[in-house]
């Protein structure tokens, strides 16, 4: 059976899962990324999800995923337990995003991390011209309905790794999915870190 | 052996039957069913275990009640649980008075019944009642063992007491420990019975039993399996075959006159001396009281994959129970899905229409 393709963004963060390794995605939704990763990687999956249907849905796959919140269960994880965890597009909906970058590198060997890039051209752009906050491909929720609460941008994000004293391994920037060559802070729409404590 | 759907077995196993809380019962009896058919491999047998009042007709007519069995939404034809592909088992708890060994059944040795003579058995015990029985039938290792409230609580005993006997345990609205809360309300119901002359110290005839005081023992945790929105939503204070309140104790509310029928047809299919002792055994049971209360200890040898689901309105065995399991299997590194369902149904709605619950567990046995 071949795999269904990964959403661009998705599959940035797939390529950076080694072969075999324990994965624990955060925010998995219906399962789509961790159930590619167990087809083609042979990956030993757990995931973590908020919504009930799409834990239903996950399970259906027959992952095991747990229906929780990041901001808070996190705690119940042991060190080291994974060699990968995944927090894909959901670290700007965290109430403390600080705190839950510090789990995930405490939970796993090393933690990838998605977001859509605050810093973003047209982010900038919109902003600057009409005054009002951003509606954008990579978000497309205005304000006041957003579950997104706390945006960033590459560079802050990076900021807030030296700060941590985190590892940056990787870093790179997509736009449409495709690797930006230069300034990611202003080309890119999302960010993708791959960060260790 | 015969396979009708459903065909009434039962078997003696004989032979000392020791017990947890010390006791041995002299021989084994154990009344069951099954679906379905045993492959070559014995590979698809799945346990279901039933919860404190159930019994052993899952899928097929009681022949008390004549109802349908009480888990059809789940297992049957065309359900999660289809008997085309699994071969499902459920069989009366030890304790139980559906025809396993209990209170009401003849000790060989006296020739009367047990009554109150009977050991004080465990959850752990019925689990190895249910060992016994698989042995029998020739099954070694189970695909699933499946349980809702009570039949949760041996679903994850199996795991943890036979960790290469299960592969997947599915455990719904269910907890690891009873709570203070759980207790209070089993011992409202046992004072309830005993407190009735009728049970006479337990040595009651069959056809004298103590009806008044079981009755009200169902009535207290009927209460317990439904929710205060769904006693709302289903009665209110509405008035029972009458325009006013009549000034007097007859069953002037809706909800008076439920409970009463539910006390009052409880009496017709259950042993009162089998209700003291299966409460007793659920009040027990508490997983990690082994382990100083480390409950991820408890789970530390298992080899199963598990599943829980929880329901918003079930007060009875919350959904922080279930969560606490979650944790504690984490903490373990057992795999672990787990998935809290909206339903107003309180406790009883495992065994409601839960279309998401069928499409978990549906999920979770295929995979």
């Amino acid at each position: 059976m071949t795999p269904v393709p990964l959403r661009p963004d998705l599959a940035a963060v797939a390529a950076a899962v080694p072969e075999g390794a324990r994965v624990l995605d955060i925010g998995c939704g219906d399962g789509q990324l961790l159930a590619w990763l167990r087809d083609t990687k042979g990956v030993e999956g757990r995931g973590i999800e908020l919504d009930a249907s799409d834990v239903a849905a996950a399970v259906g796959r027959g992952l095991a995923v747990v229906q929780g919140d990041a901001d808070t269960d996190l705690a119940d994880y042991p060190d080291a337990a994974f060699d990968v965890v995944i927090l894909s597009n959901t670290l700007q909906a965290m109430q403390r995003p600080a705190d839950v970058l510090a789990q995930l590198v405490r939970i796993g060997r090393s933690a990838i991390v998605s977001f859509p890039n605050f810093g973003h051209w047209r982010v900038r752009l919109g902003l600057a011209l009409s005054g009002r906050m951003p509606v954008t491909r990579s978000l497309p929720v205005s304000w006041h309905e957003t579950p997104n609460i706390h945006f960033c941008t590459i560079a802050d994000f990076e900021a807030l790794a030296v700060e941590m004293g985190l590892t940056v391994e990787r870093r790179a920037g997509l736009h449409s999915g495709r690797q930006v060559a230069a300034w990611p802070n202003l080309l890119a729409d999302t960010g993708v870190f791959v960060l260790r404590r | 052996m015969d396979e009708r759907f459903g065909f009434d077995r039962r078997v003696t196993l004989p032979g000392d039957f020791p017990l947890a809380g010390g006791g041995v019962l002299p021989e084994l009896t154990i009344a069951y069913e099954t679906y379905g058919k045993l492959n070559a491999n014995a590979t698809n047998a799945i346990l279901v275990c039933h919860a404190l009042t159930g019994d052993q007709y899952l899928a097929s007519a009681h022949p008390v009640t004549g109802k349908a069995g009480w888990w059809t939404r789940l297992v049957g034809p065309g359900k999660p649980v289809d008997p085309e592909h699994w071969f499902v088992i459920c069989a009366n708890v030890l304790g139980g008075c559906m025809g396993s060994t209990g209170p009401s059944s003849i000790d060989p040795r006296s020739g009367q019944p047990f009554a109150m003579n009977f050991p004080v058995i465990t959850i752990a015990d019925m689990v190895e009642a249910q060992a016994r029985l698989l042995d029998h039938l020739g099954v070694g290792t189970l695909a699933a063992v499946i349980g809702g409230s009570m039949g949760g609580m041996q679903a994850l005993t199996w795991a943890v007491n036979h960790p290469a006997r299960v592969k997947k345990v599915v455990a719904i609205a269910t907890a690891a420990r009873h709570s203070a809360q759980n207790i209070a309300f089993h011992e409202v119901g046992r004072q309830a019975i005993m407190a009735d002359p009728m049970w006479a110290g337990g040595a009651y005839a069959a056809d004298k039993p103590p009806a008044a005081g079981l009755a009200v023992a169902r009535m207290a945790a009927h209460i317990t399996y439904l929710s205060e929105e769904g006693l709302t939503e289903k009665f209110g204070r509405r008035l029972q075959d009458r325009d006013a309140v009549s000034f007097g104790f007859d069953a002037d509310f809706q909800v008076e006159s439920y409970l009463r029928h539910q006390g009052l047809s409880f009496v017709e299919r259950f042993d009162a001396n089998s209700y003291l002792y299966i409460t007793r055994a659920m009040d027990y049971f508490d997983l990690a009281q082994p382990h100083d209360g480390n409950l991820a200890r408890a789970f530390a040898g298992v080899q199963s994959r598990f599943c829980l689901v929880s329901f918003t309105s079930d007060w009875l065995y919350p959904t922080t129970e279930s969560r606490r399991i979650v944790r504690a299997l984490n903490a373990a590194g057992a795999p672990v899905s787990f998935v809290e369902l909206e339903s107003p149904f309180g406790h009883d709605a495992f065994l409601l229409d839960a279309p998401e619950m069928n499409r978990v567990v549906n999920g979770f046995l295929t995979a």
